[in-house]
């Protein structure tokens, strides 16, 4: 079985770094993406401030005071002063007031340009009842918040296409079919698809990673291994979703399309690009589903917050646990060709 | 000799159309069995059953007298009529890559020289010529050095060259008793590498034996062919069955003596006629009918 494996593993991999046109835009897609991004979103340019209103009630009461009405602010509910003043601190939100406490209180970080203006807008208000208090925290640039989100996406999008495709491709001109007539079994091949896409988008990834570190020194607090265990099982589980799509069709168009699907909600509401603090609930138990949001906020909690393996425990959990059934259930449904 | 394959009462039906309409058949250690019929007779669906590629809707199949099993995917070599092969690998890697699929098998270097593949090991296997092809599917095919070997359509598309090289293959691997199923389009292909054939038509076979006795038991005349300018006669007053093509006339007969005794006695000039014994192709269109199939 091993040799098996094996034979097909390395038949794969060859094809793979032999693609040459595919493995360079692998390799430079995310670069690109960082190098962009970092530059557009290193100055902030987006003009909408974020702040969190501390109230039991899930809709903000935009009466409750005349600060509440200002335009251009995204006011939106939470309930928790120490979950709130830990993401203020990481520059998940640039403020939170407390318009019900007696008296009314709000806090910034100090670190941010942002909080310095909405306390200026505050005054301007003339809200003088504000009583003040400050988190302060490193300073944690977009590019360094973005980084982890551009990676993880890119993993996505190579995991989810790079098999489901390959798969469906394979299926379509027959060479599953010429499997099938071999002691190759849809397990040994599946486990060859999986090991071959994660070898290599794990070392695509380390050489961004480590390209990107050169580029632009980023944040890394936590410990390297955490991250690389947290990687892996994130790789594997989107790998998983993706060889799940390839298990019966022939068409590329529809595989196209439902990777798509997949894909697409995945890198709006996964926090590639904005943190979901604020959306509705709905929206972030929808997010919540999603191994990509899992991943991400692992990654995160270990590169910006030195988080270590334990405190990702949760997320690994979920990884694991997503990555089984859907191994399973893609084993399950998996046909060599229509009969 | 022993059956090395039995196949009873094979049927597979798609939704409004029935592929295979019960089919039966063995096939001899050693020997090679060869399915002839238009396109869309349903050779390929039965050879695909066989191989335990595609589910029968009904009937058996035994392999040296048991169920397909596990064993036989071992032991069964297979070419299929298109096959793709995984894209930027070399004959060699082509070769290892199938190789590995198999805990014994053949040894590749032998492999390599039966099929002449010495000159295009490091080859990609997507700039191969259509012989070239075919030899790699068929060394891919052997490289389990197996007992049963099925070809569907080896031969289709190659230039009489490369079907005669093909041929010749065959023949060398019909030397080792290698049981050999085989479909093909070409009558002389399987008049030559055929101990037995079936000629299936509408998921039928419509007639099944080996080619000498097929045509002896199908015909008992010749045919003498000639120009159409040297035939003027009124094919109303012979005495034999004659067809008329556009540049020749084909004469079925019994006795060709006395055939040219009597085109002689009418003034026929018979220096330019030509005798051929019936031959499968004659079989083939007598029985499947001559309108194109769509």
């Amino acid at each position: 079985m091993i040799a098996r494996i094996l034979s097909i593993l390395h038949a794969r991999n060859i094809e793979f770094l032999r693609d040459r046109s595919a493995l360079g835009w692998n390799i430079l897609l995310p670069v690109l993406l960082v190098l962009g991004m970092g530059a557009i979103f290193s100055g902030d340019g987006r003009a909408m401030f974020k702040v969190a209103v501390l109230q039991q009630a899930e809709l903000v009461d935009l009466t409750a005071h005349p600060f509440l009405q200002t335009r251009f602010i995204d006011f939106y509910a939470v309930s928790d002063l120490d979950d709130a003043l830990a993401k203020l601190s990481r520059h998940q939100m640039d403020m939170l007031i407390s318009p019900a406490a007696e008296p009314p209180q709000y806090w910034i970080n100090e670190s941010a340009p942002k909080g310095y203006m909405l306390e200026k807008l505050i005054a301007g208000t003339g809200s003088s009842d504000f009583s003040r208090g400050t988190v302060s925290g490193t300073a944690i640039r977009y590019v360094d918040w973005l980084l982890p989100g551009i990676l993880g996406m890119n993993m996505m999008f190579s995991c989810l296409f790079g098999v489901g495709y390959v798969v469906v491709r394979y299926r379509k001109n027959g060479f599953l079919k010429r499997l099938k007539a071999t002691p190759l079994t849809p397990f040994e091949f599946l486990t060859a698809q999986v090991l071959s896409r994660l070898v290599l988008i794990m070392g695509v990834t380390a050489m961004v990673f480590a390209g990107t570190s050169y580029l632009i020194d980023f944040k890394m607090s936590g410990s390297y291994l955490a991250l690389f265990v947290v990687a892996t099982l994130g790789a594997t589980c989107l790998i998983s979703t993706g060889l799940l799509v390839a298990v019966r069709t022939a068409s590329e168009e529809l595989a196209g399309g439902l990777l798509n699907m997949i894909s697409w909600p995945m890198m709006l509401l996964s926090g590639v690009w904005f943190s979901l603090e604020g959306t509705p609930q709905y929206v972030q138990n929808i997010a919540g589903l999603f191994p990509l949001t899992a991943l991400l906020k692992a990654a995160r909690n270990i590169m910006l917050d030195g988080a270590g393996l334990a405190e990702v425990m949760p997320q690994v959990s979920q990884l694991a646990a997503m990555t089984i059934v859907l191994l399973a259930i893609g084993a399950w449904l998996f046909r060599w060709q229509e009969d | 000799m022993s059956a090395v394959l039995e196949v009873r009462n094979l049927v597979k039906e798609y939704p409004g159309l029935t592929a295979v309409a019960g089919i039966s058949f063995s096939v001899d250690e050693g020997s090679c069995f060869g399915m002839l019929g238009p396109n869309g007779a349903g050779k390929t669906t039965a050879m695909e059953i066989m191989e335990g590629i595609r589910s029968a809707s009904s009937g058996e199949i035994l392999y040296r007298g048991k169920p397909i099993g596990a064993d036989f995917r071992n032991e069964a070599g297979m070419q299929f009529q298109s096959t793709a092969l995984q894209d930027h690998l070399t004959v060699r890697e082509s070769l290892q890559l199938f190789r590995g699929f198999y805990k014994h098998g053949a040894d590749l270097d032998e492999l390599i020289e039966t099929c002449s593949l010495e000159q295009l090991l490091n080859r990609d296997n997507r700039k191969l010529s259509g012989g070239q092809r075919q030899r790699l599917l068929l060394a891919i095919a052997l490289v389990n050095d197996p007992k049963i070997l099925f070809l569907d359509e080896p031969t289709t598309g190659l230039d009489p060259q490369a079907r005669r090289n093909f041929w010749d293959l065959i023949e060398k691997i019909k030397q080792r008793r290698t049981t050999v199923l085989l479909t093909t389009h070409y009558m002389d292909e399987a008049y030559i590498l055929c101990d037995t054939i079936a000629i299936m038509d509408h998921g039928k076979f419509i007639a099944h034996g080996s080619p000498e006795s097929l045509l002896k038991e199908h015909f008992s005349d010749v045919i003498i062919e000639l120009p159409r300018e040297d035939f003027r006669v009124p094919p109303a007053s012979l005495p034999w069955t004659i067809h008329e093509k556009i540049d020749s006339v084909e004469i079925s007969v019994a006795s060709v003596s006395e055939a040219l005794a009597k085109l002689l006695e009418l003034g026929v000039g018979i220096d330019r006629i030509r005798i051929r014994p019936r031959n499968l192709e004659d079989l083939f269109l007598e029985l499947t009918g001559t309108e194109l199939r769509a």
